[in-house]
This record gives C-alpha cells, structure tokens and sequence, in this order.
C-alpha cells in the first residue's frame, strides 16, 4: 500500500492541502495527516518515503505518483537547510507525528516529562524550570519558575493553571502550530506546572479565529484525560478581543466578564483567575516545559542561547517574506541573518523597507539595524521587543506612516476602555497622523472651535509642532497606561517615525 | 422546538459553570446569530446579574452582535502580516463583488501570516489570495 503524509495544519489546508489528499485517494494511496514541518512557502507539502514535494496541487499528484515533478521535489525533507539549521526543541515533533496519535506521542519521548517531574518533589520542578532559565514566550519575558514558585507558596487551597493561547499578533502563529501539530504536549506541560504549583484545574483560552486548534485541543483533552488525572482541563474560547491575550484581562473573559484589564497588584499569581492563585503562561512556555524536565533537559537547555535569554525561541517568519515559516533556534541569531540568509529576502524580490519584531505593538526595525541579536535584553535596549517572535517583513512600496496610522487605529479599536492614555490617545494619535499628512492643519476642528474649549489652540500647527505633539502623547501612553496595549503602541509609532521620516511628509 | 425551548436548553446547560458567560454567549450567537435584548435579559435572569451586566459583556467582543445578520460572511485578514502581502489592494474589488449581498468583516489575524493575504469563511480557510480568487471566493459565499 502507498502512503502518503500530509499536513493537516489550518495552513496547509487553506492552502489546499485537502484537494491534494483527495487526488491521492482516488489514485488509491492511504493519506496519513501529520503534522506541518513549518515550511510555509512549500505548503501544502507531501511527503513520500521521507521526500517532499511542494507547494503541491491536486492536478500534479499523478506527476508525484510516477516519481516526477521534479520541480517541485526538495529532496529528503528533514534535510532541507530551513529544516536541518535550525535547534528543535518545542517543535521537535513538528512534521514528524500524527497530532492526535498516542502512540506517536509516547514514541517520541511523550510523557517522559510528566512521568519524572510527578516522581519529585514540586519544589524540585519548579528549582529546575528555574535553572533552566526558561522565560515567558508570550512578550514580557517574565522567568516562568519564578512565577511558579510564587503561585506554590501563596496561601489558599485552591489554584489554577492557565495557559494564555489567544495568539492575536499579526506575524505570529507558533501557538497555532503547537496546538494543533503537538497538542499533548501542551498538556502534559500543564499537567507538570500544575503538580509543580498545586493545581488542580487548568483553562486553555484560545482565540476563536482558531477553530482547527480549539477542534484538535478538546480532541487531545478526551485521549489524555486519564494520563492528566487527577488535574483537569477546560478548553475556553475567545470572543475577537485583541486586549484578551492581556493576562488579567484574559482571566476576566473567562470569569465571564468584560476583558478588561486589572491594575497590578495583586499580581495574578497572588489573586488570579477567580481570586485564586493563579499561573498564566503562554503556550509556548508550557510546551518547552516537558522537554525541560525530561533527564538532563533544563541543564541542556540552559546552554542554549546567550546572556539571559536561554534556549530556544520558536521564530516566525511571516509577511513579505519568500521562505515564510516556522524556524525555531537558540537565542542570540541576528535579526539579519533571520530574514536573509533564512527567509531568502522578500517574496516580492522587492528590497526590504522594514521589519516589524513582535506584533501590532512592536517596533518597525530598519535594516541598519539588522545586527540586533535576537535576545530580549538587546531588542529592549534598542527600544524593540522580541515579543512573541513574530518577524513580519516590509519591501520598499510600504508606507510607514500608514502602517503607523494603523498601529494607533488598531488600538482605538482594541482598547479595553479601562485607562484613559490608550482610550483616548489612540483616537488622538490617528487623527494627529492624519493631520500631519494633510500638511498640518488650516483651522480648528469643530470640538476645538466650541466655546467651552478655552485652551484649544485656533490656528494651524507647525510639521514640527504636530511632531512633538505625538511624541508628547507617545510618552504619556507608554508611561501611563495600564498593559501593554496603550503603553507598547507607540513603539511602531515613533520607530517609523525615526527611521522613515519622509513617509509621514 | 420554540426559539424559548432553544435558549433555555443553552441557559441551562451552562448556567451552573463557572465562568459561564462566554461559553453561553458563543451558543446563544450560534444557534440565532445574534444576542437580542430579551434573550440578554433572560441570561441576567439565569445567572442571577443585572442586563446591563450582560449588555456590557455582549457588546464588548466583537464575535456577539445585537442584531443579526442573514447575509453570508466573508472574514478578510486586514493585519499587518496580510498588509506585508498586500490585502489593501484587494479590498476594493472585494467589496464590489460583494455589494449588499455578501458582508465583508475585517478580522485581526487568522495565524496564516506567511501565506496571506488570508480570509475565512464559517471554519473554512483560504490563502495566497489574488484579486480574482477572492472576488471568487465572494461570488461563491
């Protein structure tokens, strides 16, 4: 019997992965859905006896069947340069095994992880996750042992582990992949922090654009409820709030709230989901977890990366960017060598204008820049941010004071309400842009000319004017807001206005 | 059975959770494509808050609407990513394929970032879309 292995990931089946499978059916193959090696720009991509051809179409499998289309073949797979350079910890899997296969779970060191860590002592896991170095992939970095030591020796019976899957950065998508590539993995690395921290009860929030991952997560739940046993799982699904993937907003939603955000403190971990203690952490975080506690892993992984940022870091390329994909690697890679030597330069062939480092709040790095090492401390000193390592790739026919405009737009539209700075200010910072692009402004506006508006400047401001005016409100958003909706904006914000002046002309 | 069976069958089956809301809500647009004011009082009823309560979680996510809409929908990725690969150029045919007939709903990234532009519709996912495969997938919806 031929056997042919596909990728069921949402990509590879928006990208036609299921027409393909359905063309070696009827050619009487056996279709085995595994999961997707993160080679974007190949999907959907097939493998045979370890050799791939992709990006495959329905209409060339009879070509892949002969043993041609030679075109499309790119030889043995795991060999393939985007695959073999890159450090695999957390998508060690990834490409490898059917998602929702025990037997391939258990196979590929499946458990190991949950198995050891529940034969020691909590504070033992939790003094390993902490030599490991192992810190939160969800943006800010925060060392997960820390965080789990602090839930363990909070006062109170009952605590909660939940894991923030409500991936809404633009350019990211390796909690989507984990999800629905290696989702037990997510679970047994719950199930370890839950032991570590005295968990009994675990939420998975997920966003509701992902209905492949929230499918594939209830699907893992029911095979490994009795190795979870006794902690407990609960898929809860988001409702398109971008503010949710904020971790006390996050928490409300699921009490059933609006997901605003709360002031800090009481840290979560303190007084968390349903005023317990509570862990958040991303699922990136969870699922490096197994691997950490497996013999040897978090020595292993501590040697990996540089400085303070340890291990490895799932990166994805994404935008204009000719090998898009998944590429996870240790820490310290330059930003350069990321989108060049790996993604291959745009997918347009076009120059690269910018790069946006860590979502919709991230700063739009210029190519001067491309020197900067992938580690949290060096973005942050070059006033970037790693985020959840989403690089999304710019060619020269962009224009940055549209996509500046953006920034502020998507957080007026996204704003929680709570704080005023990102309330407000967004609303203000589009229409400064707006301004400022329209050459400045004639006369008053008809708030400014009503009569109870004493201060209201009447006249036209100055380029230069406007331009201290949103470098003033910038200030007042990063400083005084509440998360980092408001207080990260205007990192995209005033990096295009640094590096490409002309476009705000 | 009556649209009140129906929205007590879904009270019922979640009123006793906790963190019920989310959950409800998502059932409740589901099964009628929208959360109209009556239905948001008799959730307030159920889970013993006031509508206003209710009314303030419904209108705070985008995924629940106060009235609903028949026509078919078309959820178009305007983020940044799908920006990169230029969906703002698609948009104007879009929207005149679908003139009053389909609704073309931005949504914020659908996690398809290296292959966009990108758009769903119901759990279906498309990518690499043209101007002429999404003007298709318009005319189709």
């Amino acid at each position: 019997m031929n056997a042919v292995r596909i990728s069921d990931d949402a990509l590879a089946l928006a990208c036609g992965a299921n027409a393909v499978a359905a063309a070696f059916e009827a050619a009487g193959w056996t279709v085995e859905w595994v999961s997707s090696w993160g080679m974007h720009w190949l999907e959907p991509l097939v493998e045979v006896n370890g050799i791939g051809w992709g990006p495959m179409t329905a209409d060339r499998v009879g070509e892949v069947i002969e043993g041609r289309a030679d075109d499309l073949c790119i030889g043995p797979i795991a060999a393939h340069p985007f695959i073999a350079r890159q450090q695999r910890l957390t998508f060690a899997r990834a490409g490898r095994t059917r998602p929702l296969s025990l037997e391939d779970y258990a196979a590929t060191g499946g458990w190991q992880g949950l198995e050891r860590a529940r034969s020691l002592d909590p504070a033992q896991v939790i003094a390993e996750v902490i030599a490991s170095g192992l810190r939160g992939r969800g943006g800010a970095g925060f060392p997960a042992g820390i965080k789990w030591q602090t839930v363990a020796i909070a006062p109170g019976g009952e605590k909660y582990v939940v894991c923030n899957a409500d991936e809404g950065d633009s350019g990211t998508f390796a909690d989507r992949m984990l999800m629905e590539g290696d989702p037990l993995q997510l679970l047994e690395g719950m199930a370890i922090c839950a032991h570590a921290v005295g968990a009994g009860h675990g939420y998975i929030y997920v966003r509701s654009e992902y209905p492949h991952a929230i499918a594939k997560l209830k699907s893992a739940l029911a095979l490994a409820e009795s190795r979870l046993a006794p902690f407990t799982v609960e898929v809860r699904v988001g409702a398109g709030a971008y503010v949710c993937g904020e971790e006390t907003a996050l928490l409300n939603s699921i009490e059933g709230k609006r997901g605003e955000v709360r002031a800090k403190p009481p840290l979560p971990a303190l007084e968390g989901l349903f005023g317990k203690p509570t862990v958040v952490n991303n699922v990136l975080t969870l699922a490096a977890v197994p691997h950490i506690l497996s013999p040897g892993g978090a020595e292993f992984y501590a040697r990996l990366g540089i400085d303070r940022s340890k291990g490895t870091m799932p990166i994805q390329l994404a935008g204009n960017v000719r090998h898009g994909g998944l590429y996870e690697t240790a820490f310290g890679i330059t930003l350069g060598d990321l989108v060049g030597r790996i993604g291959g330069g745009t997918a347009s062939g076009r120059p690269v204008k910018a790069v946006q480092v860590g979502g919709p709040l991230g700063a739009y790095i210029h190519p001067s820049q491309f020197d900067l090492p992938f580690d949290y401390e060096a973005f942050a000193a070059a006033n970037a941010l790693i985020g959840h390592g989403g690089v999304v790739v710019f060619d020269d026919n962009t224009d940055m004071a549209a996509l500046a405009r953006f920034a502020f737009e998507f957080c007026a539209a996204e704003s929680c309400g709570k704080c005023t700075p990102c309330r407000i200010g967004s609303t203000r910072g589009a229409e400064l842009i707006d301004r400022l692009r329209a050459g400045g402004k004639a006369q008053a506006d008809a708030v400014e000319a009503l009569p109870q508006m004493h201060n209201a400047r009447k006249a036209g401001r100055s380029r230069e004017e406007s331009l201290n005016l949103i470098e003033d409100l910038c200030e007042v958003m990063q400083l005084g807001s509440l998360c980092a909706l408001g207080g990260f904006t205007p990192y995209p914000v005033r990096s295009a206005l640094k590096h490409w002046p002309e476009d705000f002309a | 059975m009556s649209r009140e069976a129906d929205l007590a069958a879904i009270i019922a089956d979640h009123a006793q959770r906790p963190g019920a809301m989310i959950p409800l809500l998502h059932d409740v647009q589901a099964a009628f494509d929208c959360i109209s004011a009556e239905t948001e009082a008799a959730i307030a009823a159920a889970l013993n808050l006031s509508r206003a309560e209710v009314h303030g979680v419904v209108s705070f996510y985008h995924d629940f609407s106060a009235t609903a809409d028949p026509r078919p929908a078309i959820e178009l990725c305007r983020a940044e990513a799908c920006q990169a690969r230029g969906v703002e150029a698609l948009v104007a045919a879009a929207q005149q394929a679908a003139g009053d007939r389909v609704r073309i709903k931005p949504v914020y990234c659908l996690g398809l970032c290296s292959v966009g532009p990108a758009a769903r519709v119901g759990d279906d996912l498309h990518a690499r879309l043209d101007q002429a495969a999404l003007v298709k997938l318009v005319q189709s919806a």
